[in-house]
């Protein structure tokens, strides 16, 4: 190719790089073999103690669940896999149908008229929505509840932030962990957009008082967290009137993976879609009258609106998309409505196995949980982690740092993972504790 | 030509017909832990054998064009193939069933592997520091002018505006305006930037300059010295969009160039398979200056641990939850490792010489403005077609028909029926050979084969205008539209 070229060496063709920026190389250790790179990686990733070698007791936001051996199948297809965003659909129909068939699951769950292809995180998501809220009802207020994952509520102040937006915090009730009505009746003003709370909420527990929300909001944006899962068995957003729905869709076949990638969920009411940040498939035919499909509403977006787009979104997490896709297919509605029942059964039974231990308190919180729950002790959490820690579990969430209010308290979060085993070793080893 | 894409009509999982006979029955309230007014009633998903679920799938992915299938030159998008060791070790359980709020001290790995790629992103891209929180190039744009913001306000001034070339990815101005400032887009000269131009734009109002060097047009800056000049004369920051670092590594780098911030797209430079769309993960990486603002937590090597540090209080917070996407910064650091210091040299070597080959072959058939040397990508116009009556959209969908994937079209705006070609280094000589071929047969056929392009993939042209016309974006609503339409015709 440098002899077509008429070059002499490669170097020629940096010659429009000006001397004094140029470098030399980079002092980078030499390059491995394939062999070499995985006896590297094995033994630095052997120090990692994985959920099954310690049985783990964390959720807040990031769930380890079972993953038919399919998914996986599926995922990998190099066809997907190694594609990009669907510029070209005629090329790219199977994947523009497993991201519509992944729209149309989360669509089906949350009851929303539109979900997006996907955002990076439910962060994320949470972020772009208090931008949304402002596009759609305007005012510089956004009221958001205080029972949120304190790293959603980090993400969402560097979003509001960054649009000169407010965040105002509404407190929880300290029996029922529920949305305070009272004070976010007393919060709402004009200048407030609208207004995020989580059901199931930070502490599991699934919000009783929606329809009340929805009254007190009036015409501003109700903006419900979700953990999509729950949606198998407990009413969907959308049936109390929720303008955006935001989540995690890394419960449906996505490995933990240490926090990321995950899958942010995003979905609105059709009158909103045009408001929506992120990608969006839709159906339509072809030349030959076929059903097809396609991006669509692209002029939402950067790559044509630049400044003026919705949001700057552009790779987001389809292969995971695709891979929610495949694990619902799998698992089918009674698959699904089974996993979450045993969800519920699970964290119900190990609520009641730790709340009967002297000195121990759960759940914490008088309402309907999902698969996490609030533990109350007399004994410092923190001795409780060590403990658990050379007892080879590791125990869940403390709460004190982020919610001082709680300064005895840890979120414990248990799925089907777990076995009665496990269960036994946690109580045994709480016990324990003195 | 002998690329026939696989067809099917693949029915929607929805519309499957091998649902249960018989579902069995199910407590809604689980036995009365859900009482009864939270109760779902309802759900409209099939049930499926897994034979059958898998069947689907594959159907589809035979309908679907990677890089394993072939050459992908979508310009500015380093659709490079991908070494796939890379995506064994992310399905490794000491890589995948770790969870973000475990103690540190059982993820030590981890932590280090992250610490390393952090250290190695600041040798390449010529930084102090880096983040590994953002989860795309995007992101981390959004990330870097927040950095901007913050230090801007942290020396008391609010600066409104950032400044950047007409040549810039559509997500640069989008950024910017997500973080409040104002977009000010110059109008580029022969192609690069025109320093005239940056000069009379800039002012005490000025935040930062976003700059993609080499940029969009596969055009060296070749003033990028004088630029940084003017902007940090004025008290400005440079950006650097780090979307074509696969040009330079080893060659030049950001952080030589004085840029001040950096984004890195691990997913195109270092080889993370591009998932139909993402994931990906955007590092930032800063000058010195600039570190304490970065988001927490920092992962700190202390009496030979790593620890997480969260006690920066200039930080701008967070961008995203936890650590951002680690089984994507574990494949970037994978590659790295395997490349090397001197390997990495190479790639963007070849890219370089891969795109300006190509770049040689097709420069008669098409248009090649503003001059000839190329880094790893060109673009070049699609003018010449106009006189058949053609658009570079129909070359594009014909490309398709040859079994390659085309290019990126109408971008940047600057070029006319701009097609945008970028070939990456892992493609050969003969593959560059046999696309060069097809263009030239291409434009030398009957216009109609053209117009009506593509004739051998799955679907031949969409009628996008429909799509967002009719607005269907799930079997629910497509359901609902059916109804609706046979209301409609239905006889009163």
């Amino acid at each position: 190719m440098l002899q077509y070229l008429k070059l002499k060496s490669v170097e020629e063709l940096f010659s429009d790089i000006p001397a004094s920026v140029r470098t030399d190389g980079l002092r980078l250790p030499d390059g491995l073999t394939e062999l070499e790179l995985r006896r590297e990686l094995e033994a630095m990733m052997a120090v990692n103690r994985t959920v099954s070698q310690q049985p783990t007791f964390l959720g807040a936001g990031v769930y380890h669940h079972f993953i038919p051996a399919a998914v996986k199948t599926i995922v990998m297809r190099s066809e997907f896999i190694t594609s990009y965003t669907p510029y070209q659909p005629e090329i790219s129909q199977g994947m523009l149908q497993a991201l519509f068939e992944y729209q149309s699951f989360m669509t089906e769950l949350t009851g929303m008229d539109a979900v997006n292809c996907s955002m990076y995180d439910a962060s994320t998501a949470l972020g772009e929505a208090v931008l949304m809220s402002y596009r759609l009802s305007g005012g510089k207020k956004f009221l958001i509840s205080r029972a949120i994952s304190p790293e959603k509520k980090l993400v969402a102040q560097t979003y509001a932030r960054g649009a000169d937006i407010q965040l105002t915090e509404v407190g929880y009730d300290p029996m029922t962990g529920s949305v305070d009505l009272e004070d976010l009746e007393s919060k709402m003003d004009p200048d407030v957009s609208g207004f995020y709370f989580e059901s199931p909420n930070f502490f599991g527990l699934i919000e009783p008082g929606a329809a009340e929300i929805r009254n007190i909001l009036g015409a501003k944006t109700m903006v419900v967290g979700v953990n999509p899962m729950v949606l198998a068995l407990v009413k969907p957003p959308a049936d109390y009137g929720a303008d955006i729905v935001v989540g995690d869709a890394q419960v449906f076949g996505s490995s933990m993976s240490l926090g990321g990638p995950m899958i942010g969920l995003f979905g609105c009411k059709m009158e909103h879609v045009r408001k929506m940040p992120g990608r969006l498939i839709g159906l339509t035919v072809d030349s030959d009258n076929r059903r097809s499909y396609c991006m669509t509403l692209q002029t939402r977006e950067q790559n044509i609106r630049r400044g003026k787009a919705t949001s700057n979104i552009c790779s987001n997490e389809a292969l995971l998309a695709v891979a929610s896709a495949a694990y619902l297919s799998l698992v089918g509605k009674s698959g699904l409505k089974d996993i979450a029942a045993k969800n519920i059964e699970h964290a119900y039974l190990l609520a009641s196995r730790i709340g009967s231990l002297k000195g121990f308190k759960a759940p914490h919180f008088k309402g309907t949980h999902f698969n996490e729950f609030v533990v109350t002790s007399e004994i410092d959490p923190n001795r409780i982690h060590e403990e658990l820690l050379s007892n080879g579990i590791h125990g869940g969430f403390p709460l004190g740092k982020d919610f001082p209010e709680l300064k005895n308290s840890v979120l414990y979060a248990t799925t089907e993972m777990h076995t009665k085993g496990d269960h036994d070793r946690l109580v045994n080893a709480l016990e324990a504790v003195r | 030509m002998n690329y026939h894409q696989a067809v099917y009509d693949v029915p929607s999982v929805f519309e499957s017909c091998d649902r249960p006979k018989k579902p069995k029955a199910f407590d809604n309230t689980v036995g009365g832990l859900i009482p009864e007014n939270l109760v779902r009633h309802g759900l409209d998903i099939p049930d499926l054998p897994e034979r059958d679920v898998v069947k689907h799938f594959v159907n589809l992915s035979q309908m679907n064009f990677g890089v394993d299938n072939g050459l992908y030159p979508l310009g500015s998008c380093t659709m490079k193939y991908n070494p796939k060791v890379c995506d064994e070790i992310v399905s490794w359980k000491t890589v995948s069933d770790l969870h973000p709020l475990q103690d540190p001290s059982t993820i030590q790995g981890a932590l280090r592997l992250m610490h390393e790629l952090e250290q190695m992103l600041c040798e390449i891209g010529g930084v102090d520091s880096v983040t590994l929180q953002p989860a795309a190039g995007a992101h981390g744009e959004y990330t870097g002018i927040q950095l901007v913001r913050a230090y801007h306000e942290a020396n008391g001034e609010s600066r409104k505006e950032i400044v950047l070339p007409d040549t810039s990815h559509g997500t640069n101005p989008a950024s910017a305006a997500m973080v409040g400032y104002d977009v000010l887009e110059l109008p580029s000269k022969e192609g690069c930037v025109d320093v005239e131009a940056v000069k009379s734009a800039v002012s005490k109002d000025t935040a930062a300059f976003m700059l993609t060097n080499p940029n969009t047009l596969g055009l060296f800056e070749k003033d990028v010295c004088e630029i940084a000049g003017i902007i940090h004369d004025a008290g400005a920051l440079l950006y650097y969009d780090g979307a074509n670092l696969n040009a330079i590594m080893g060659k030049t780098s950001p952080g030589k160039m004085d840029f001040d911030i950096v984004h890195f797209n691990l997913h195109k430079t270092f080889a993370t398979p591009h998932g139909g769309g993402g994931p990906g993960a955007g590092p930032v990486g800063v000058k010195k200056r600039l570190e304490e603002f970065l988001p927490v937590p920092r992962i700190v090597l202390k009496d030979g641990k790593y620890q997480l540090d969260n006690d920066r209080p200039k930080s701008i917070g967070k961008v995203r939850a936890f650590f951002g996407n680690y089984a994507v910064l574990v494949r970037a650091y994978a590659y790295i490792r395997l490349h090397g210091g001197n390997g990495l040299v190479s790639v963007s070597e070849n890219a370089v010489l891969n795109s300006n080959y190509l770049k040689t072959l097709l420069k008669d058939t098409f248009e090649l403005p503003y001059g000839d040397l190329r880094k790893h990508e060109f673009v070049m116009s699609g003018r010449p077609l106009k006189a058949k009556g053609l658009k570079t959209m129909d070359f594009a969908k014909r490309l398709l028909d040859y079994g390659f994937h085309a290019p990126t079209v109408y971008f940047p705006l600057v070029v006319d029926e701009a097609i945008m070609i970028e070939p990456t280094e892992t493609e050969s000589k003969e593959t560059l050979d046999l696309f060069a071929d097809a263009c030239k047969k291409i434009v030398a056929e009957d216009p109609e084969v053209l117009r009506t392009a593509p004739h051998n993939t799955a679907r031949s042209r969409l009628n996008e205008a429909k799509a967002a016309r009719d607005m269907i974006f799930s079997w629910r609503g497509y359901e609902k539209k059916m109804q609706a339409d046979a209301e409609k015709a239905r006889p009163c």
